[in-house]
């Protein structure tokens, strides 16, 4: 079954017509709908990053309150 | 400042890489449709987690070299990381091999390697888990994680390779490279690597201080005990 599959993939593949018949999301494209998806990833990987920057800056505080305990 | 120029360029690169990743042109494929798209978040998982266990491993042999507490943190972080990392690629590979293969557990050699691969470093922290003793804890661990990492890059990397598999890049079937990875992806995938794995070694630098720190906080209430 797989060899069969990817001999099907590889003919399909081959066949230069084939290219443009290929479902993309070409509607949702010309709606300007993708653009949609891309700013709410766009939110939460900001959001997230920001996150992971604040405990970057806790971790820098903790750091400093160390030293001075140590220190003193 | 000066020091995070990388996190900088790793938050650039992913901003990049979800603008780009979904608005740039890919090949129309069959199959695979607009899935191809997938390659630069599931791909850079792998690449990440790869990263991360032989960090983990390299100070593993350090620690073993010349025996360092903060040697074996760096090792742990590490490894953490290195499993979200594999676990994500995991969820993710399932999630496009439901939808390009059928189903989003066939049994492929290469799924097969990378689960057992995470069980192996599922089992480093049940490990560590289990000793008190933080020289012996440390020892062994560093021991078992060379071992891990051993047995990972083998699973995942050369025996998928070695059989029969419908995994891209494994068992005969051409790699991403072959055919689809065209100059386009090439484009947005590279970068797409650099930015998730730095994103990931931030992470894992920011636990590593939170590890050190808790250490530091014990010494000192050791010291007032004395």
């Amino acid at each position: 079954m797989k060899r069969i599959s990817n001999l099907l993939l590889t003919l399909l593949l081959a066949s230069p017509a084939y290219s443009q018949e290929v479902e993309m999301a070409d509607r949702m494209r010309a709606d300007g709908k993708i653009y949609v998806v891309v700013a709410i990833l766009l939110v939460i990987l900001i959001g997230l990053i920001a996150y992971l920057l604040l405990i970057d800056r806790k971790a820098t505080r903790l750091e400093k309150k160390l030293d001075e305990n140590r220190r003193s | 400042m000066k020091k995070s120029w990388w996190k900088i360029l790793s938050v650039m690169l992913l901003l990049y890489t979800l603008v780009g990743g979904f608005l740039m042109n890919v090949p129309r494929l069959p199959i695979l449709n607009e899935t191809i798209r997938a390659l630069y978040f599931h791909v850079p998982m792998w690449f990440g987690m790869t990263l991360m266990f032989t960090v983990s491993a390299l100070y593993a042999i350090r620690y073993l070299r010349k025996p360092d507490r903060d040697d074996d943190i760096v090792s742990v972080e590490f490894a953490n990381t290195g499993l979200i990392f594999g676990m994500l690629g995991i969820g993710t590979g399932m999630i496009w091999a439901n939808y390009t293969w059928g189903s989003p557990w066939s049994g492929d050699p290469k799924q097969n390697g990378a689960a057992v691969a995470s069980l192996i470093y599922l089992a480093y922290f049940v490990l560590r888990g289990s000793l008190d003793n933080h020289e012996q804890r440390a020892r062994l661990s560093a021991v078992y994680n060379i071992f891990a990492f051993a047995a990972m890059i083998p699973l995942i990397f050369i025996l998928p390779r070695l059989t029969s598999s419908i995994h891209p890049g494994s068992g005969g079937n051409p790699g991403f490279n072959g055919y689809d990875l065209d100059n386009n992806m090439r484009k947005v995938f590279y970068p797409a690597v650099a930015g998730w794995i730095l994103l990931g070694v931030w992470i894992a630098t920011v636990r590593i201080r939170l590890s050190l720190a808790e250490e530091k906080i014990l010494d000192l209430e050791y010291e007032k005990n004395k």
